[in-house]
């Protein structure tokens, strides 16, 4: 074979891979994002419906409810403005403890989330980024809503 | 005295630092001998000095020295002593300096065995290595000195979290850091290359033992961090498409590119340019890695509470070492000439399409891994990457490479026509039939199996030829190896994950439940005392057809002193089969959740991981010959 030709044959080969690539990345990479939300975005609607995605927040106090001799348990997570009742089956991570962060996967049922899975933090100092900013986002509206009933 | 154990470890890693200054001086006299010497000093010098304050570090964990604020934090005195050795290594600041005292090992080794380059490429080869332990070193000094004082000493120290009290801990992070910083053996040595007149095919030949070694460390340290996930996690998955399982294996991938690259370079002189270059993008990954999980971005058990500075720190060293590297090779790139064309139905042409693949592999991970960090950081949207994506881009760019690793023995012994289609029709029928027997429900499944009996065929069939030619088998065998251990890899992958079982449900204490061909009884409980933890251990008899098969016993464990509980799964570890307990939440007093997996032939993911190791470490073949002149 020429040599022009190798290299013709190996430039068509690197083309019909990156399409293939580009096709395939275009084609699951939009269906497969999680979006993540807080509690208060869920309440205001702010959420993509008929989607998995996760929310986090804190574990209420108090709040923890196992349904008697199954696994099913039902809490709510918050961010301190708002609550959102979790519905879960299944087996919770060995961190999950009332008054602490968790990230959850799953879907939005009428007016309560269906977990899919539960994930606790990693350890006890270490609180989820997300879960650390959405906390931040409420207290700073905390702070403004204060602001603005005192003005 | 355990106090000034901790000053002197610390005056080490200043005197490590002065050392470093050492290396960077010949850049700026080169041709004077005196600069030569103290270069080849100074570089082996700064492996005993990191190596002793290591050692001291370990000394006041032993010692339990709560004035410095590493050992408070991550130790307590009822530790077993094992783990308060292995906890010198097991948080942020100790990783780090693990990291520079396995990269001045390196540096050492590299020092040592460079007498056969020429001068000016050892010299310059060194002084990028001092470089990279320089800024390494800095960085510990700078922003995560394991010997800093605390201000007030506390009476007991915290704890070591108790998912890293396990003997997978101990020796996953070192591993991986061989592996990472073997990479940086390669960086420099591609830098140094740059300044050169002309590159010569040998000065390949000298570095493919390294890149061979580098690369049986990472994936020695990836499959142990597997398996660790695997046993201590208690999910039994295996591989997560966690970011931070990404960053070890996009390094992994180039690094695997690299390997082949460097063969058709080192052999036919061919792809300089291209191997060069790779070589810096392999080392860049890794230390991208290292930003990734050490800058607290990532959500996992590898980011420690973290500063920031720590995270500007790694990102701008990223793009010194990334920006300088392709700086230089940008800059003298026509020096590369290629000693011959590359034929499209050849070894070489093969280890194009391989590396074309890796790196497009290693592109479609990256955007996965990065994308959402990008996205995060604009403030646009918080989002993850899910698994499917992965399986979805992944997989199908593996399957063409994988055909093509079963076609090498073919292409070698220029097999003739029709015994290739015989051997093809073998192969689909042995497919057919073990995709049969393990009931297939997908076409991946299918072409799992067939690619794995295809390599495997195939090696058997070469080297029942080439058994008689000694020389054929001793260049073969390593390869023929490592490519059946990803064989054995794919089948354990497909198998286990198209045959899988993973159940969760709650039984009360006698109660028996069904999952897959076993019963699972849950036959009692009870409780045990250890020094730093108490536990719950239920006792789970597991029987087919009435006879009593195996027992076991899963645990539930609460340590003391961060008051966090711990799952210990329990697992019956076949060849065949994996029969894996793990307890999950207490429901009733007798009343426990539980979840129970049945993986078939999961061990052979990691026995196959154990080949490629043993494969490439066959290929390992130093040059003493001297290469100038």
């Amino acid at each position: 074979m020429k040599k022009r030709s190798v290299r013709i044959y190996y430039v068509s080969f690197l083309i019909v891979i990156l399409a293939f690539v580009l096709f395939l990345f275009i084609k699951t990479f939009n269906d497969n994002l999680l979006y993540y939300r807080s509690p208060t975005q869920l309440v205001n609607g702010n959420f993509p419906e008929n989607y998995i995605f996760r929310i986090g927040g804190m574990v209420e106090d108090g709040s923890l409810v196992r349904i008697k001799g199954t696994k099913k348990v039902t809490f709510f997570v918050t961010d301190f403005d708002n609550k959102m009742l979790i519905k879960y089956d299944g087996i919770l991570p060995d961190l999950f403890r009332e008054g602490q962060g968790v990230v959850i996967r799953g879907h939005v049922e009428d007016d309560y989330f269906v977990a899919e899975e539960v994930l606790a933090k990693h350890d006890e100092t270490y609180m989820p980024p997300e879960v650390q900013e959405s906390l931040g986002i409420s207290e700073n509206s905390k702070n403004k809503t204060t602001e603005s009933i005192q003005q | 005295m355990i106090i000034e154990i901790g000053y002197a470890g610390h005056f080490l890693l200043l005197l490590g630092l002065m050392n470093c200054m050492f290396l960077l001086t010949p850049k700026f006299a080169t041709g004077l001998n005196i600069s030569h010497n103290i270069l080849l000093t100074a570089s082996k010098l700064h492996f005993p000095i990191l190596l002793i304050s290591f050692i001291c570090l370990i000394i006041t964990f032993i010692g339990e020295d709560y004035s410095l604020d590493y050992v408070a934090k991550n130790s307590n005195s009822n530790l077993p002593l094992i783990y308060k050795i292995s906890a010198a290594w097991a948080g942020h600041e100790g990783s780090m300096l693990l990291w520079c005292v396995v990269s001045s090992f390196w540096m050492f080794l590299a020092s040592t065995y460079s007498n056969n380059l020429p001068k000016s490429l050892r010299v310059n080869f060194l002084a990028v290595m001092g470089i990279l332990n320089f800024g390494f070193l800095l960085f510990v000094v700078a922003t995560s000195n394991p010997f800093d004082r605390n201000m007030t000493v506390p009476i007991d120290g915290g704890d070591l979290n108790p998912l890293l009290q396990d003997f997978g801990l101990i020796v996953h992070p070192p591993m991986l850091y061989m592996g990472y910083v073997g990479l940086s053996v390669v960086f420099s040595f591609a830098i140094a290359c740059c300044f050169e007149d002309e590159f010569k095919r040998e000065w390949a030949q000298w570095i493919r033992p390294w890149v061979l070694a580098s690369w049986s460390f990472l994936t020695l340290g990836i499959a142990l961090g597997s398996w660790w996930a695997y046993y201590e996690l208690g999910w039994g998955g295996w591989w997560f498409w966690d970011p931070v399982e990404n960053a070890s294996f996009m390094p992994w991938l180039m690094s695997t590119a690299l390997v082949h690259s460097v063969i058709a370079t080192s052999e036919k002189g061919m792809f300089k340019s291209w191997t060069v270059l790779l070589s810096i993008f392999t080392f860049s990954l890794s230390l991208l890695g290292t930003f990734l999980v050490r800058s607290g971005i990532l959500i996992s058990v590898h980011s420690f509470a973290s500063d920031p500075t720590r995270g500007i720190f790694i990102l701008f060293m990223l793009l010194a070492l990334i920006g300088g590297g392709l700086l230089v090779y940008t800059l003298n790139s026509q020096k590369f000439i290629d000693d011959d064309e590359v034929k499209m139905f050849s070894k070489e042409g093969f280890f194009l399409l391989n590396n074309i693949l890796l790196v497009t592999a290693t592109f479609t991970i990256l955007l996965g891994t990065m994308y959402p960090l990008f996205l995060d950081i604009l403030d646009l949207e918080k989002i993850s990457v899910g698994v499917p994506y992965y399986n979805a881009v992944f997989i199908p760019l593996m399957v063409p490479l994988i055909l093509l690793v079963g076609y090498i023995p073919i292409l070698l012994s220029r097999t003739s026509r029709n015994i290739q289609l015989i051997q093809l029709l073998v192969i689909i029928a042995i497919s057919i039939i073990l995709s049969l027997i393990f009931s297939v429900n997908s076409i991946l499944f299918f072409i799992g199996i067939f690619s794995a009996t295809w390599i495997i065929i195939n090696i058997l069939y070469d080297l029942r030829i080439s058994f008689t030619n000694t020389i054929k088998l001793k260049y073969r065998l390593g390869m023929y190896f490592a490519h059946f251990g990803l064989a054995i890899f794919i089948l354990g992958a497909s198998i286990s994950e198209n045959n899988k079982i993973e159940k969760e449900f709650v039984l009360e204490l006698g109660e028996s439940a069904t999952i897959g061909l076993f019963d699972y009884k849950l036959d009692s409980l009870r409780e045990l005392k250890a020094t730093n933890y108490n536990a719950i251990i239920a006792s789970v008899i597991v029987s087919k057809d009435n006879q009593v098969i195996t027992e076991i016993q899963p645990e539930k464990r609460l340590y003391h002193s961060s008051e966090s509980p711990m799952t210990e799964a329990g697992i019956h570890a076949r060849l065949d089969r994996d029969l894996y307990v793990s307890l999950g939440n207490m429901i009733d007093d007798n009343k426990w959740s539980l979840r129970v997996y049945d993986k078939p032939f999961i061990r052979f993911i990691w026995i196959g991981t154990i080949f490629m190791v043993i494969g490439s470490i066959f290929s390992i073949r130093f040059k003493k010959k001297r290469l100038y002149e």
